[in-house]
This record gives C-alpha cells, structure tokens and sequence, in this order.
C-alpha cells in the first residue's frame, strides 16, 4: 500500500497540493485554439485528481528501483516506459471525458476539441510523472530513515536488556575473593566466625543467583538482600562498618527492578566507609506515600580520601535502568556533600497485584 | 657483588592493609617462613608511609584500595631500597604493578606457597641489588585516559596530600620538583616531564623547560626583553615563559 494512501491525514494536504497543477493545465486547455475556459477547467479539474492517483503508482517501480543502488540504463528505461504508460492512459481517459461531455449539448464537439491538445498534454504527463518519481524517491527515503530510527530504537532496549543481564549474572568478583581471603584467615584463627562468613556468604549468593530473569522483586527482598552482602562485609571491616536501616511497612512491598538496592549499598560501602580509617554508618532509608517509593542511602566518606574506579559506572547503571523503567517518573539524585555521600531515589509506587 | 651473606640478617616485613583478617593472614604465612620477621602492621596509607620512614622493612606487602593513601601513592612515597610486593583482589592493576617494578603481585586468597614465592623473588631481587626504576617511570604509568587527581608528598614521615586544583605552579630544581600550592612550597624527588606527562594537559601548561602552570591560576602574561615573556600568577609568582611555552600558551588559551 502507497504511503499516502494508508495514511488518512496524507490524503488531503496531497490533493490540495495537486490544486496549482489544475491552474496549469487550465490554462494549457485554454490556449488560442483550443477549449474556451469554462471546458479548459471542467476537463482540467478531474484530470488533475486521476493524475493524482495515477502518479501514485509511480511508488513501485520507485520501490523496486532505488536511485543509490540501481544502474541507470535500466532505471531509466523503467521509468520511461512507465511514462508513457501512465501519460497515454491519462490521456486517453481525458478523451473519453471529452467524449462523454461532447454528449451535452454545451459542451458540443469537446472530443475534437481535446484531441487537439493531446500531444501537449502528454507531453505535460510526462512531465508530470517526473514529479510525481521525485516524490516517491522522497517518500521512500524519509521511510528508510525512520524505519532505521525505529531499528536503532529497538536495538537500544535489546542492549539495555543484555546489559541488565549481565548485570544480574554479576557478583562482584573482588568481593568474593575479598570474603573468601577473609574466610581463610578465620579459618585458622576463629574457625566459629570462619563458619559464619562461609554460611552469609552462601546466602548472599544464593539471594542473587534466585533474583534469575526476575522482571521485579520487592524492596523488602532487596532490603534481605543488602543484609546478607553487608553481613559478609561486616566481617571484613569489623567495626568499621555499622549499618542503620529506617524502613516503612509500604514501602517494603512496593516492587522495583532486581539489584537496585544492592549495588548501591556495595558502593556506599567500598567508596565511603572502606576510605575511613574509622569506618562510619551507613544508612538505608525506605518510605511510601503519595504513589511515591523513595528510597535514601547515605554514607560518610574520606573527602581527601583517594578516588577509587569504578563508583560512577554503578550509579549510571542504577540511573539508565530506571529511566529505562520509568522514564520521565523516575528521579535518581547522587550528591557528594562535604564529607557524605547521598543517594536519593524516588519513582511511582508499584504494589504487586 | 658483595651483598651481605644469604641468610645473614632476617628479612624485615611490613604489611599494609586496612582489613584485619587480611592482615593476620598474612603475618602468619610471613611468620611461618625462615628468616623473615614481620617488622610491623598498617591499616592505612599514612600510617604505611610513617611505619615505612621509623621502621625501614626490606618489603612491603601493600593492599592497594585502603584509605588515605592508596597503594600506588604509598609506593610513590617509599625509600627505592624498599621492595613492594602487592596483594589485592583485583587482578586490574597487575600491568600498572609491573611497570612500576613490583617485585610480585598476590591475588587474593592465596595460599601459603604463594607468599613463600613473594619473599623468594623479594629476596633474589635484593640479592642481585636491582634497580628500582627511577621516579619519571612510575609517575608516567597512570591508568592512561585518567590524569593525575592528586599529588601526594612526603616530608619526613608526614605526608601532604595536594589535590591538583590546588596546585598553582611546579618548578625542577635538580632531582626535584617543587610544588607550589596555596602559597607553600613543596619538594617531590621526581622529575618535571614526568609530572607534566601526568597532569591534565588541558588545565596545566609547561611554558618552560622547567616551569608549568595551571592555567586558571594566571593572571597576566607580561612581555620581557628579547621576545621572552613572564607568567604572573592570581597570587604575584612571577614564572618565565619561553618562546615555545608561549606558543603553547597561546594555543591553549585561544
């Protein structure tokens, strides 16, 4: 189907368009010699519609044809014949109108009248024709170009799904291997903690892994989650570490992507307490009201502290998945402050069905 | 060579780490070992780096993510007789290690063998009395896309920490550097082209063989007799800039 024809609202800017074009043709039928005026526009008018129509089909050998990619005898040769098809057609429909019109008796010897003029007309059907190849070859184009717009689109969400796959699929390797030379110098010293480290551990892995192709969990499952991980850590950093939850019943319920809590708490960890000599506390805070879940992390940090890599790339994957999930809802505020770091997340409350 | 007889003196450790059971883990694979005595423990860079200065160890084994200081900047801080032996969970840094000639990198956990391994090679590096690279090559081998965001000095067994912004101007003088920030002056043994290599060439300029400045601490250029021209700092610091650092001056300041 003819993009102008499947698009209702194209339909009538197309033919207003096509109006100037009767203008001309009126003013051809009614040179010196030929149709008096009032005939000139009676045939000029439909004529100017059916060419309307008729250049439409222009669309295919456009389509097959395309200027970039075709040699130019045959594309020429194509669209010559397709000319003189299309143009002998209009004509020969304008004298049957001439003929049919010749019947009343106003419009009396038409026929003989028009056939004078059909070799100027055909020529200004081919003419036309070239038009009418030029806007499909544009048609065609601006087609192309959103057709890739929407490829481009949809590759975006494909690598954004791949990306929070891996993601998933991820449990820090420096971590393990922090906790698990953690767990072999208790083994020795404090086999009792060793046990606990080996049992959190399986926890907080056994957490993530179950998280799998999950589209939501709870914040609350989170909020499990983000315990077994700093139950691991709080080993390692001993007293360093001191963590302060403020959650409300709501917002625990309200569901949200899969490690979105996490790998925040895991920064606020690695790149604000760890840089303290004396460690600090670390917050989590949870509310719901308004249709709103927000959600707060705060930790104190080292502001002359040594920069560690990699804290920028978590946040902006926390950011692009909420965008990703809900778009202009979603608000996601990280702020260094003088010797803190804050986190702040607000997005439309999702209570499970 | 006519290094000291193998075995002679023990060998004298430190270990710097900010996690407690890493650090004991450690010490008890270090104290199994013959001949090696662990001289002493660190939670953090500054306390490495003072640890370093009083108690002078053959090796350091140095985490490399730990407050204060991390483990490339306590390397830039210590004695060159010092071998640096890292042990850290990320495998990222092992290049950077290399280069700035570490005598081992441990992969945390290791096992009991591996630490054996470290003080071996920590040993026949000092047997051989190798040479610890010069200053330019460490400072020059920053993760590369990423310029220097702070520089760290030691003075004594206290260390300044000067983050660049701060940093008005540099000047070599013979072996050193000296870094002007905030109206003090302080002197890092490394050489100028190796801290200009590090530095954000879009905010800092060398306008002279052996002068650089930030650019948003420049007041006014000012000509000089001959074709040569002067720097003026925001503060009054005169520098002297030459015809090519002028070129370059002007480049960057469009």
């Amino acid at each position: 189907m003819h993009p102008i024809l499947a698009h209702r609202g194209r339909l009538l800017p197309y033919l207003a368009a096509c109006a100037p074009l009767a203008a001309i043709l009126t003013a051809m039928l009614a040179r010196p010699g030929g149709l008096s005026l009032v005939e000139a526009v009676t045939m000029a008018v439909p004529l100017t519609f059916a060419y309307a129509f008729m250049g439409l089909s222009a669309w295919y050998p456009c389509r097959q044809l395309p200027l970039a990619r075709s040699r130019i005898l045959p594309l020429v040769l194509t669209h010559a014949t397709a000319a003189a098809l299309v143009s002998s057609l209009w004509v020969g429909l304008g004298v049957v109108l001439a003929a049919v019109l010749g019947l009343l008796s106003r419009f009396e010897g038409l026929r003989d009248r028009f056939v004078g003029q059909a070799v100027a007309l055909w020529a200004a059907g081919l003419l036309l024709y070239v038009l009418a190849a030029a806007l499909n070859y544009v048609l065609l184009a601006l087609e192309a170009a959103s057709e890739a717009e929407r490829r481009e689109a949809e590759l975006a969400i494909l690598a954004r799904e791949a990306e929070l796959a891996a993601l998933k699929a991820q449990i820090r390797p420096h971590f393990l291997f922090n906790s698990l030379n953690s767990i072999a110098s208790l083994a020795a010293t404090d086999p009792p903690r060793a046990e606990q480290m080996c049992v959190r551990l399986g926890e907080f892995l056994r957490r993530s892994l179950a998280l799998g192709e999950k589209k939501s969990i709870s914040v609350g499952e989170e909020i499990e989650l983000s315990r077994a991980y700093l139950a691991v850590e709080a080993l390692r950093y001993g007293s360093r570490l001191e963590v302060e939850e403020d959650l409300d019943e709501r917002g625990q319920k309200c569901l949200v992507p899969p490690l979105l809590l996490q790998p925040l708490v895991e920064n606020a960890v690695r790149h604000g307490i760890a840089t303290r000599v004396e460690g600090g506390t670390l917050r989590v805070g949870v509310a719901c009201g308004a249709g709103r879940l927000r959600i707060l992390i705060e930790n104190p940090l080292d502001p002359e502290g040594p920069a560690r890599p990699g804290g920028g790339r978590g946040l902006a994957n926390v950011r692009q998945r909420l965008a990703a999930r809900y778009g202009e809802e979603a608000l996601f505020a990280a702020k260094r402050l003088a010797d803190r770091y804050l986190v702040v997340i607000s997005v439309p409350a999702e209570m499970p069905a | 060579m006519t290094g000291p007889a193998e075995g002679a003196a023990p060998l004298k450790v430190l270990i710097v780490d900010d996690e407690e059971p890493a650090r004991a883990i450690l010490r008890r694979h270090l104290e199994a070992l013959p001949g090696v005595r662990v001289a002493g423990e660190c939670g953090d860079g500054f306390e490495a780096v003072r640890a370093a200065t009083t108690l002078s160890p053959d090796v350091v084994f140095l985490d490399i993510e730990m407050p204060k200081l991390d483990g490339f900047e306590v390397l830039e801080l210590l004695d060159r007789s010092i071998a640096p032996v890292f042990v850290t969970a990320y495998d990222e840094h092992a290049v950077r290690a290399f280069e700035v000639a570490a005598v081992d990198y441990v992969l945390k956990p290791f096992a009991a063998e591996r630490i054996a391994l470290a003080v071996d090679r920590a040993r026949a590096r000092r047997a051989a009395g190798a040479s610890v690279p010069t200053d330019g090559l460490k400072a020059a081998v920053r993760p590369a896309a990423t310029p220097l965001g702070r520089i760290v000095v030691r003075d004594g067994s206290r260390v300044h920490v000067i983050p660049v912004d701060r940093l008005d101007a540099a000047e070599a003088q013979d072996d050193y550097v000296a870094l002007k920030a905030e109206g003090r002056t302080y002197l890092k043994p490394q050489t100028l082209t190796s801290l200009a290599a590090a530095l954000d060439p879009v905010r800092f300029v060398r306008v002279h063989r052996s002068h650089l400045l930030r650019l948003d601490a420049l007041a006014r250029i000012e000509p000089l007799g001959a074709g040569g021209h002067v720097a003026v700092l925001a503060d009054g610091t005169r520098i002297p800039v030459s015809r090519e650092g002028y070129a370059r001056l002007k480049e960057k300041l469009g």
